[in-house]
């Protein structure tokens, strides 16, 4: 599924947050959304799920507004947000459709695919942060949606667990051939999984350079070439000259 | 040499500590019922002694075993089951129509602003006047029957579960709604899959709390005109200046009100299992 913005905006009690964003994600493309916090960039993310609709301009996927395709629509909060009173199989059907036995025989698959089988049963007090995060994971990928939306989704999570989802993410990513936009705050991690990296700044946040990332996958993590791509989009958010980012 | 000595005696040493373990376990159990019972079994003694060589007169306070007799004679002649049943089932029959109200209405107030906007004062308002100035009205109305008694009773359980009910629909985590809403869950399925189990603790504790009130209700209410019931024997206790009744009458107060009061935690804990909850040491 293709997404469109154009010129969409955000205005919290007459003050804008974010304005002027457009562009566009082919299907199966890995969008990154980069900025610093405050820019804005959860503000689109939530304008393109259809959670907040009180935007200016328009979205569209092939052509429909988001509230019309919130079944093809995922999305990965920066915390798991699990219904403790659920199960972990439970909290992975919790928005399928079907009979009882359709639904858990695809949420063991899911959660086999994340690495969680056999704590089907668990109550998420009993999950590690990681844990929950794949099981939160396994719960967007359940309906298969063509579009996944992901708001900073590793950024509470240790280094090594974030690199594991990372790579988990790519494998559903080859697999599904998802259209994916990225929030993050995180340049290395923009850098590794994204084809486009948009870059915000400002307040109100304001689009600042789309920069192509032109690197086969698989990608070697610290390699001098993403090492390079690092650098231009520090050098685009003024954050390379310690002066210059005090000011 | 001597490395081999010690990997002989080992394998026994590793025995003896388990052992140890399962008794300190037992010990961990049984420790804090006997740290509890010491200061009212010594009370209790006490009271007995001073009792029983007439520094308390027995016209004031009896001896345990005389208030103990008083229930055994209840016990043996039924009048004990008349009391605590007709007691027991005032209580629940006003607890229940309190908590059925409380939740209709809870829920209505705490899912629609407008009804918030409508209801929430008055019923704020009504929740300043003290339950008991009630009570002369109801018996106006409904005269010293079983009517005013459970209204009474229904009133007091009323407004612990319709407080909280409100409180814990309006702490619900945003952050589940939204959840809720990403996969397109309409307004009455989220209330019902995401609204109502998180909103559960809160409805528990106010249903505690009520069944507390509710047995401090039916005091008030059977002491106002009441020909039977354990609010009845307090009254008539006084009246024969029998003080061994009036004790019987509060230690059976106690007793059911412990035990009720239990059930309601027992249900609580199985429905709140998946709870993140503090454990004490």
């Amino acid at each position: 599924m293709s997404l469109e913005l154009r010129n969409v905006g955000r205005t919290f009690n007459d003050k804008a947050a974010v304005r002027n964003i457009s562009f566009t994600a082919q299907p199966g493309e890995i969008i990154g959304l980069l900025g610093t916090s405050g820019c804005g960039k959860s503000t689109v993310l939530r304008a393109i799920s259809g959670l907040d609709d009180a935007y200016d301009g328009r979205i569209e996927f092939n052509g429909k507004a988001p509230g019309a395709v919130r079944n093809a629509i995922g999305f990965i909060f920066q915390e798991p947000r699990l219904m403790p009173w659920l199960t972990v199989l439970e909290n992975v059907t919790f928005g399928l459709k079907g009979t009882r036995a359709e639904k858990e025989s695809k949420g063991k698959t899911f959660l086999e695919n994340v690495g969680l089988a056999g704590n089907e049963n668990a109550y998420p007090k009993e999950l590690s942060g990681g844990m929950a995060q794949r099981a939160a994971i396994a719960r967007a990928l359940v309906t298969s949606p063509e579009v996944l939306l992901l708001d900073e989704p590793f950024s509470a999570l240790d280094a090594f667990t974030k690199m594991q989802l990372q790579d988990l993410l790519l494998d559903i990513w080859k697999t599904y051939q998802t259209t994916i936009v990225l929030v993050t705050h995180d340049i290395d991690e923009a850098t590794y999984l994204c084809d486009r990296i948009i870059t915000l700044r400002g307040q109100p946040g304001e689009m600042e350079r789309e920069i192509a990332i032109n690197e086969a996958r698989p990608r070697t993590r610290g390699s001098g070439e993403l090492a390079e791509y690092k650098k231009e989009i520090l050098d685009s958010l003024d954050l390379n000259q310690p002066a210059a980012a005090e000011k | 040499m001597e490395k081999s000595v010690g990997q002989l005696t080992a394998v026994p040493a590793n025995e003896r500590i388990d052992e140890k373990k399962t008794i300190a376990r037992r010990k961990k159990r049984v420790q804090p019922i006997m740290l509890g019972s010491i200061l009212p079994i010594v009370l209790i003694a006490v009271w007995e002694v001073l009792s029983r060589t007439g520094i308390f007169p027995a016209y004031q306070l009896p001896a345990p075993t005389a208030i103990l007799a008083t229930i055994n004679g209840m016990f043996q002649d039924g009048t004990l089951f008349t009391h605590v049943g007709i007691t027991t089932y005032r209580v629940f029959i006003g607890f229940l129509i309190g908590t059925v109200a409380a939740m209709v209405v809870g829920s209505i107030v705490g899912f629609y602003e407008k009804a918030e906007q409508l209801f929430d004062p008055l019923i704020q308002a009504f929740r300043s006047i003290p339950s008991l100035a009630w009570v002369p009205l109801f018996i106006l109305w409904m005269g010293i029957g079983e009517p005013s008694k459970v209204t009474m009773i229904a009133v007091g359980v009323f407004f612990p579960v319709y407080l909280n009910i409100i409180g814990g629909i309006a702490g619900v985590d945003r952050k589940l709604i939204e959840v809720g809403r990403m996969y397109g869950l309409n307004n009455l399925q989220l209330i019902r899959r995401v609204i109502l189990p998180a909103a559960l603790p809160s409805f528990l504790t106010g249903v505690r709390s009520g069944l507390g009130l509710g047995w401090m209700f039916v005091v008030a209410a059977e002491l106002m005109g009441a020909s039977s019931g354990l609010g009845y024997l307090l009254v008539l206790g006084q009246n024969t200046l029998s003080p061994e009744i009036i004790l019987s009458s509060i230690i059976l107060f106690a007793i059911i009100g412990k035990l009720t009061d239990w059930i309601l935690k027992i249900i609580e804990t199985r429905t709140l299992h998946w709870q993140d909850g503090m454990v004490k040491s």
